[in-house]
């Protein structure tokens, strides 16, 4: 029940905000969001960290396709939802001001969009059953289409339209397979797109590639990999910060969700078979995203390409098909999203200040602004894994990994490090130190509110960074399904119960 | 030569059809003898109250239906054998009535051009003389469209339940020959319309010669023009196969012509822009649901043992149908004309299912059937089609109706209601979840890949990505482009209108979420019967 709540509670949210008076809709929504929050976190304490799905219900939902209305959260999800809840009211905040500028949509739409998404998020990460799963997974494309379209830059409607087809052709690529699964349940007796009903079926190899196919283009786009992230940039670009955070962060993180959950889970023998292209396909993301990312002069380019690094390194960590891999795959995937939200909101509030996001026309915002240029820093740093942010346990657990499959993958992921540290500070030093290019009267230092805002963030990185037993915790269990399900684990349980 | 034996005709099963041919007939009457003023009230009514009574009727059959043989089919062949009267002309009739109610809803309509209907004042006028002028000037409007409408509905209606070739020719010109006239009867830019009427009628009375050669042919192989027969003959292999492969072919030209399957998609757009635009979502959604129909029950009823030697053809019809349509769509500047060629599209995915038909016993317990899953496609097509059109209607600039794509640029400003009812619409043709688009393309596409059509589903997939590009394009146009002069502006609808949108709307997001019901009702009208 408490599932359905916490996708429901947004989703009447959206309708209210749509509809109330227009003075009230940013506090009905901001209420509605701090709801979720603390329907997700009664969630939390009813979960028991354990083995397989919890909190599940399934009620039929289309007879006649074998299509359930089922939900349920393992390690994994819970994380997710967890990251949801608590990233949307933080956007919320950062966007109350900014949404009524002018050029944008107003702030009604933006809250009540940003509801809807968040709603649909909630229900991709919970739910059980393939269809279910697909339905929302394609239903977060269109509030994110008229965020990214209604809020921000000039050219943004471009943007968003690229982004809606890059999504929607991933999608549909995903619905053959998704139904493929169908076709295979059919042939196995009973029709049902329910995922415990399918991980029973033993699918023959071949067919399993087809359908790994299908899913993994679906969440290559989504994640973004190379070479299908050319939307990631353009759309960072024209959104404002909170729409990127949301897409980033959170949306995006349904790729990697997705690869585990249904591409590991559900078609193991063809997961390994792809192994070796796939490596490599994360390897290139790796070390392109970092290059490209060194050579922008937008800094809300620089922050999307920097995740198409990131999210290299969480491909890679899923791939490899070991405890530790997986565990700093997953980990990494709540860092990134506290990480780089951090990143976009500070930057967006910069460019609030200075008028561009261009890195040459700034400089020396550091004298004037030294609490901005701090949380800036602490971003970056987070960004190129300095030990005691917590992205440095999840890198190091996925280059650890990376070495154990095979030296060569090992150096190759680590180099990125380097990269990371030469993207990061040097887009530090050109825009916080130096000589002030602003040409604007001295850059105003973050107020309280916005420190208010983004303070959290920072916190949860040096928390984490220190204490990340309570997820690991949380996502040992889910590793260890997953891998026994691909057929590695095996000894290493064996071993355990010796 | 067999004697002649008088047929019994089945009047309570074929209640439905009798109504809806019976108003059409009164319709002339009234024509004839009432005076002017009183027409169009008198007509309207008319039309709703047979279309209504002949709705109930389905209802009523539907619920009488007895199983045929035995078997899985329900349904009687009615007048010797002409008729089938089946759970799937059931349906089709259920849903070609629905459709023709909310034709005639817009048919009607008189609020959107200052107190007349979009037909011509007098057809017969010459565009540009002082007669037209004078039509104009005395608010004159051509009521016999609605007669014109019952008798198109009725062969809709024949058309589909035929039970032999002959009937089923006569239920396709019946269907047709109103729509070339109605199509001709635009009221603005009356010679694009006249000229759309034209090429229809050439091209549709072409396709009609290929139709009845084909039945020449099939009657030559089979030795009878009916299809429990022909399906006997097929199944004994009794006569010449060249003979059947050439009348199948020619069938499948008048077929497929009718349905804007290409290569016969020519007309669709000339027709689509050039009709008045209620005709055009009465004629899009309409003719479509029955014109399969049709193609069904021929291809599985008296075809169906031999199709080893059809389905090929519709794979390679349905792969060409959905990118020539998606693509051609992408280049089109006029609305209509877009929407001609996305209906060209939708048509390869109905294909797709048409072409899954697979033998019972190769289908697990539960799982979807073929003609289940058209017929439910059908359905969200039909009331999305006719929404949109609706929707079409109503924008306009300072000229009138206004179907340049780029005229609609800022359309969400000027109007957020008008615009996000369309998006809607789009959405759901691009078929994205939440909207019943979604649910049949799922449909369609299961049926194909659970019959081993994979290659159609592949290309069915690609294609459809197309298509997404080209309704998000009208969207961001919509939304996101700054408009152009003016922009354009909306006209507010009667209540006529607005409650075929309201309709539209609500089906195509009901069968989004909850398409249990229609897909079980699909179900529940079981096979054809023979």
């Amino acid at each position: 029940m408490i599932l359905s709540v916490l996708i429901l509670l947004p989703l009447v949210g959206a309708l209210v905000t749509a509809f109330v008076p227009g003075g009230l809709a940013r506090t009905v929504g901001l209420g509605f969001s701090g709801a979720t929050l603390v329907a997700g976190v009664v969630a939390a304490t009813q979960y028991d960290a354990g083995d397989g799905m919890q909190l599940t219900e399934t009620h039929t939902w289309i007879e006649s396709l074998g299509v359930h209305y089922a939900l349920g959260v393992d390690g994994l999800g819970l994380l997710m939802v967890l990251l949801t809840v608590v990233l949307v009211p933080i956007v919320l905040l950062a966007g109350w001001r900014e949404s009524e500028a002018v050029g944008n949509g107003g702030a009604r739409a933006f809250f009540a969009w940003t509801l809807a998404l968040e709603a649909m998020s909630l229900a991709v990460f919970t739910a059980t059953d393939v269809l279910l799963f697909y339905v929302v997974f394609e239903a977060t494309l269109i509030p994110a289409y008229f965020l990214i379209g209604g809020f921000g830059r000039a050219g943004r409607g471009r943007a968003a339209t690229k982004f809606l087809i890059y999504q929607l052709a991933g999608g549909l690529v995903m619905l053959a397979s998704v139904i493929g699964l169908y076709v295979v349940s059919a042939d196995a007796g009973t029709p049902s797109f329910l995922l415990s009903d399918l991980a029973a079926i033993d699918i023959d190899p071949i067919t399993q590639r087809w359908l790994f196919l299908g899913f993994f283009i679906a969440f290559a786009i989504k994640a973004p990999m190379f070479p299908v992230h050319t939307w990631l940039a353009d759309t960072t670009e024209k959104a404002t910060t909170g729409t990127s955070v949301l897409l980033v962060c959170i949306l995006d993180k349904i790729g990697t969700f997705g690869m585990l959950r249904f591409c590991l889970g559900l078609l193991p023998d063809a997961s390994q078979w792809a192994t070796p292209v796939v490596v490599v396909l994360a390897l290139i993301s790796i070390i392109y995203g970092a290059l490209v990312a060194i050579g922008q002069d937008d800094v809300l380019r620089l922050i999307g390409l920097t995740s198409l690094s990131h999210f290299g390194f969480i491909v890679l960590g899923i791939f490899v098909f070991s405890p530790t891999g997986g565990t700093g795959a997953i980990l990494y995937m709540v860092n990134h999203g506290i990480a780089t939200a951090l990143m976009f909101l500070v930057a967006g509030f910069l460019i609030n200040r200075t008028g561009t996001a261009s890195i040459r026309a700034m400089g020396g915002v550091e004298k004037t602004a030294p609490v901005l240029a701090g949380f800036f820093l602490v971003a970056g740093l987070a960004a190129c894994g300095l030990p005691g942010l917590s992205p440095f346990v999840s890198e190091l657990m996925v280059i650890v990994a990376a070495f154990d499959h095979h030296w060569l993958v090992g150096s190759v992921a680590v180099l990125a490090i380097v990269l990371a540290a030469f993207y990061a500070l040097w887009m530090y030093q050109r825009t916080m130190t130096g000589p002030d290019r602003t040409g604007v009267v001295p850059v105003a230092d973050l107020d309280r509110r916005e420190v208010g805002i983004i303070a959290p963030l920072a916190l949860a990185l040096v928390l984490f960074g220190f204490f990340p037993s309570p997820l690991l915790d949380v996502i040992n269990p889910v590793v260890h399904d997953t891998l026994v399900g691909v057929g590695i684990g095996q000894e290493a349980k064996e071993a355990g119960h010796q | 030569m067999t004697e002649f034996v008088k047929p019994s005709v089945e009047y309570f099963e074929l209640w439905p059809l009798l109504a809806v041919f019976g108003v059409a007939c009164l319709g002339v009457v009234v024509e004839a003898f009432a005076p002017r003023a009183v027409r169009y009230t008198a007509q309207v009514v008319l039309a709703l109250g047979g279309l209504v009574a002949a709705l109930v009727g389905v209802v009523l059959v539907a619920q009488d239906v007895k199983s045929y043989d035995d078997g899985a089919a329900r349904g009687i062949l009615a007048v010797g054998g002409t008729i089938a009267v089946d759970g799937p002309s059931l349906f089709i009739w259920g849903l070609v009535l629905a459709l023709a109610i909310a034709g005639v809803l817009l048919f009607a309509e008189r609020h959107l051009d200052g107190g007349v209907s979009a037909f011509a004042g007098q057809a017969a006028a010459v565009p540009g003389t002082d007669a037209e002028t004078a039509s104009i000037a005395a608010n004159r409007e051509h009521t016999e469209v609605y007669p014109l409408m019952m008798f198109a509905v009725f062969g809709m209606m024949l058309f589909p339940a035929a039970n032999d070739l002959l009937t089923m020719f006569v239920g396709l010109e019946v269907l047709s020959l109103p729509l070339y006239l109605l199509s001709g009867l635009a009221r603005r830019r009356r010679l694009l319309s006249q000229e759309a009427a034209l090429k229809y009628f050439l091209l549709g009375a072409f396709s009609s010669g290929f139709f009845l050669y084909g039945a020449a042919l099939l009657y030559g192989f089979a030795g009878s023009m009916d299809f429990a027969a022909i399906n006997e003959a097929v199944r004994n292999d009794v006569g010449s196969s060249t003979m059947l492969l050439i009348g199948t072919g020619l069938l499948s030209v008048g077929l497929l012509f009718k349905v804007g399957a290409v290569p016969f998609q020519a007309w669709t757009p000339d027709v689509y822009q050039g009709a008045p635009t209620p005709v055009t979502a009465f004629m899009a959604a309409g003719t479509k649901v029955a014109a399969f129909g049709a193609i069904m029950r021929l291809f599985y009823v008296a075809l169906g043992a031999d199709r080893w030697s059809w389905q090929p053809m519709l794979w390679i019809i349905a792969v060409l149908s959905m990118f020539v349509g998606a693509a051609l769509a992408i280049t089109q500047t006029d609305i209509k004309r877009l929407l001609a060629y996305s209906s060209v599209a939708h048509t390869g995915f109905i294909l797709t299912g048409v072409l899954g038909l697979q033998a019972s016993n190769d289908l697990a317990v539960g799982e979807i059937s073929s003609l289940q899953a058209v017929l439910f496609y059908l359905t969200t097509y039909g009331f999305a089609t006719i929404g949109a059109f609706a929707v079409v209607s109503l924008v306009r600039d300072s000229g009138g109706e206004t179907t340049a794509i780029d005229r609609w640029a800022g359309l969400g400003k000027e109007s957020p209601v008008v615009a996000a009812v369309f998006a809607f619409f789009l959405l759901a043709m691009a078929g994205i979840p939440l909207t019943s688009g979604f649910v049949g393309k799922l449909a369609v596409f299961s049926v194909a890949l659970a019959a081993g059509a994979w290659p159609v589903v592949v290309a069915a997939v690609l294609a459809s990505i197309i298509a997404a590009y080209l309704y998000v394009r009208v969207i961001k146009v919509m939304y996101f482009d700054e408009p152009v002069g003016d922009g354009p502006s909306v006209a507010y609808p009667s209540v006529l209108t607005a409650t075929t949108i309201a309709v539209g709307a609500a089906v195509t997001l009901v069968l989004g979420v909850l398409p249990g019901p229609v897909l079980d009702l699909a179900a529940v009208a079981g096979e054809f019967i023979r």
